[in-house]
């Protein structure tokens, strides 16, 4: 009689296991399980954004979402599916949002809604989304709570948010300036003190080197007081959250009372065109600020693959539209990221599997992220990109330096 | 003051009496089915349908009360974006940090704007037609601002908002809470253009009317006129407070950013719409605000805003005189055609 070794079971288990493994992948690609919004020829997705109103400064950001999906469709659409994208214009006025997601979800009957545009927007229709299980999918907009995949876990965030920006500062302080007495502005408001938050936390311990944090309003005339109060006081690392206008008072203000101190600006405020411009560049020479796109009036890219394939993408579909404008960088890498989520999901396009597989995002990268940011995700991390790289001015552009740095906030 | 009644076109002959009276029956007729259909609605239409229909309700409401300020009174005003925000805020606050039942904060919402229409009306009283519209502009203007400030940002929420649970139906009524908060902003509104119908009818409505009409004249009649001013804009507030307070529980959220100046204009698009001075035309004029930026939208999203315009233009000069003025007109010209 043949003893039963446990080598035998062993071999006996391998061997049933590689008899089922294909039948079960087959069983897998063969299960077509669809959500509403899917057929086996097309896919439905739902968007908002400002075409019109106060924010309409952002509309490339859902314009070119929709001819990304041009071309895919162009390209034979996903998994053989062609993409039906409705973007709804809502003008950036919460009411009018949760109107158009609900005609999105209950009319319309999307699978899913991508990247609605503006944080009050978004928050109005947060409920409502996690309400009806629809996945609210990379939210373009960077606070810090659409990362809550216990409380919201049909709702998942996209850039790097504002703390995790906060945290990479403090890294980078710690670096340069350990003994540093640093003046933090920003504004008084939930994304302004995100950053507050994000800074101190990533100083520990050490938070007490902050000496100073000022505020301002956006109904401030100037801070041109803050900034010389800082210098007053000493600071001499100058952590500059403010949106362009105030971000630009402030640079011309140091300049001016003569104050030089290690000058590092948020990633809101170093648009080339809305800050350092008006700030004058001279005055925002050796200032850093962190990148996690690739800026297209860098000569750095022209032979960069993906910057090519990107040319190439808005020659084609958007030929009018401003290369320069940072919404058409964002909204086409957006869509990428959707369309990799919907080439992940397979045959298996229902509302749950979306979330799945948004929650499953490994190495992913898009055209147009920084080379070696990727987005990555887990069923406890809802925020995909949390790399930047830090960037100096020179006079004229943003060199960037160093390695990438993580800031995650977990 | 007696002078002054409706049915001051002479003493009508036997046989218009009786046309009059038939007119009149058929109106009342209409009414009535029509509120009947609109109770019917959301028991046929879908649950989208449904909210949509009941923010134009709200808009109508909202619109409503202007239209008693400036319709009625010929008082201009910019500001009712900031009365609709303050009644939906109201709601909110009592709600999320008070723990207020819903149907309380219905009646507190159009209190305080009540308050502060009147009180806001007392300076505005030295301000006639483009001054008042700048005055009330600022107060549109500013009221984002205030709810954003952070002396207040415990109540208000800041930038982030404050949301609001949806209302759940009586449990002894079978239906959903969309269809619940139809019927609810259904009965207020019956409610409230029923008063305000009534509002224009009594003395007080044709005082309010006169002072829009001949200031001087009213005043030599013994029209309290500053009163009445004050107070008329106290109850264009708090019309236009209710319609917020509504909202708010519609929408489920408030933020600041939902009652900037654009509210205002399009209150005003609408009131011009429906028609300068009629109560029923309110409505006309929720509608369009409602859905024809979504026409515009579906049509291009590109050129939304140039469509709206079109569309906009071209409603003006085919109804000059607004929807209300429209239907008179209609009306009219179809008794007409059946007399030849």
């Amino acid at each position: 009689m043949k003893q039963i070794t446990r080598r035998s079971i062993l071999k006996a288990g391998t061997g049933a296991l590689a008899f089922a493994t294909p039948l079960l992948s087959v069983r897998i690609a063969r299960a077509k399980d669809y959500g509403p919004g899917v057929t086996d020829k097309e896919i439905k997705l739902g968007n908002t954004g400002p075409y019109s109103g106060p924010a309409s400064s952002y509309s490339a950001v859902p314009k070119s979402q929709v001819a990304y999906w041009k071309m895919i469709n162009d390209q034979g659409g996903i998994n053989g599916r062609m993409i039906n994208f409705i973007s709804y214009d809502d003008g950036y006025t919460p009411p009018k949002t949760v109107e158009m997601v609900r005609k999105l979800v209950e009319e319309d009957q999307v699978l899913l809604v991508a990247s609605p545009l503006g944080t009050p927007t978004n928050s109005a229709i947060w409920h409502y989304m996690n309400q009806k299980k629809v996945p609210q999918l990379f939210v373009a907009t960077g606070a810090t709570k659409w990362d809550d995949p216990k409380g919201h876990p049909w709702t998942i965030g996209w850039q790097p948010n504002y703390q995790s920006e906060g945290r990479i500062y403090a890294t980078y302080i710690l670096k340069e300036k350990p003994t540093g007495k640093i003046g933090v502005l920003y504004q008084n408001d939930d994304f302004g003190k995100d950053y507050l938050k994000g800074v101190k936390d990533g100083l520990g311990d050490k938070a007490s080197m902050i000496i100073v944090e000022a505020t301002y309003e956006t109904t401030d005339p100037t801070v041109d007081s803050q900034v010389v109060d800082m210098k007053a006081k000493g600071v001499d690392v100058f952590v500059n959250t403010a949106i362009p206008k105030f971000a630009a008072q402030a640079i011309r203000k140091a300049a001016e009372i003569g104050w030089k101190p290690l000058h590092i600006l948020s990633s809101i405020g170093n648009s080339v065109g809305a800050t350092l411009k008006p700030a004058g560049f001279e005055n925002a020479k050796d200032i850093v600020s962190d990148f996690y796109l690739k800026d297209p009036s860098d000569p750095k890219w022209k032979d960069d693959a993906g910057f090519k394939t990107w040319v190439a993408f808005m020659d084609k579909y958007m030929p009018d539209a401003d290369k320069s404008d940072a919404g058409n960088i964002a909204g086409s890498s957006l869509a990428a990221m959707t369309a990799q989520v919907l080439k992940q999901c397979g045959d298996e396009l229902t509302r749950e599997n979306v979330m799945k597989q948004a929650a499953n995002l490994h190495d992913v990268t898009v055209p147009m992220l920084l080379p070696g940011i990727t987005a990555n995700t887990s069923p406890t991390d809802f925020a995909p990109l949390k790399e930047v790289q830090m960037g100096k001015f020179d006079g004229t552009r943003w060199n960037l330096f160093g390695d990438l740095l993580k800031g995650a906030v977990g | 003051m007696t002078a002054v009644r409706e049915e001051q076109a002479a003493v009508p002959s036997a046989p218009a009496t009786g046309m009059i009276r038939r007119r009149l029956n058929l109106r009342y007729l209409g009414l009535i089915i029509v509120i009947l259909a609109a109770a019917a609605l959301p028991l046929a239409a879908s649950s989208f349908v449904t909210f949509q229909v009941t923010e134009v309700m709200i808009y109508g409401l909202a619109i409503l009360g202007l239209n008693l300020l400036t319709g009625f009174n010929g008082q201009f005003s910019l500001g009712h974006s900031a009365f609709y925000g303050i009644g939906a805020y109201t709601t909110a606050i009592l709600m999320h940090n008070y723990d207020v039942a819903y149907y309380w904060t219905i009646p507190a919402a159009g209190g305080v704007c009540f308050v502060i229409g009147f009180l806001f009306g007392l300076p505005a009283l030295r301000l006639q037609n483009l001054y008042l519209a700048l005055a009330t502009f600022a107060l549109a203007n500013a009221m984002p601002q205030i709810l954003k400030f952070h002396a207040l940002e415990s109540w208000t929420g800041g930038v982030q908002g404050l949301s609001v649970d949806q209302p759940d139906p009586p449990g002894f009524l079978p239906i959903d809470s969309d269809q619940w908060l139809y019927y609810l902003t259904f009965g207020v509104i019956l409610v409230m253009f029923v008063a305000a119908a009534c509002l224009i009818r009594s003395r007080s409505g044709r005082a309010i009317m006169a002072i829009r009409d001949h200031p001087i004249a009213a005043t030599a009649m013994g029209i309290n006129s500053s009163l009445y001013k004050t107070l008329t804009f106290g109850v264009s507030a708090f019309y236009t407070g209710v319609a917020g307070a509504l909202g708010a529980l519609a929408v489920a959220f408030v933020a600041p950013d939902s009652f900037t100046i654009f509210l205002s204009i399009s209150f005003l698009v609408g009131l011009v719409i429906g028609g300068v001075g009629s109560i029923p035309g309110s409505l006309f004029g929720g509608l369009f605000v409602l859905y024809v930026p979504n026409i515009a939208n579906s049509l291009s999203t590109g050129l939304a805003g140039a469509i709206y315009g079109v569309i906009l233009l071209i409603v003006i000069f085919v109804m000059p005189s607004g929807a209300a003025g429209f239907v008179r007109f209609a009306a009219g010209w179809l008794a007409r055609l059946r007399q030849s």
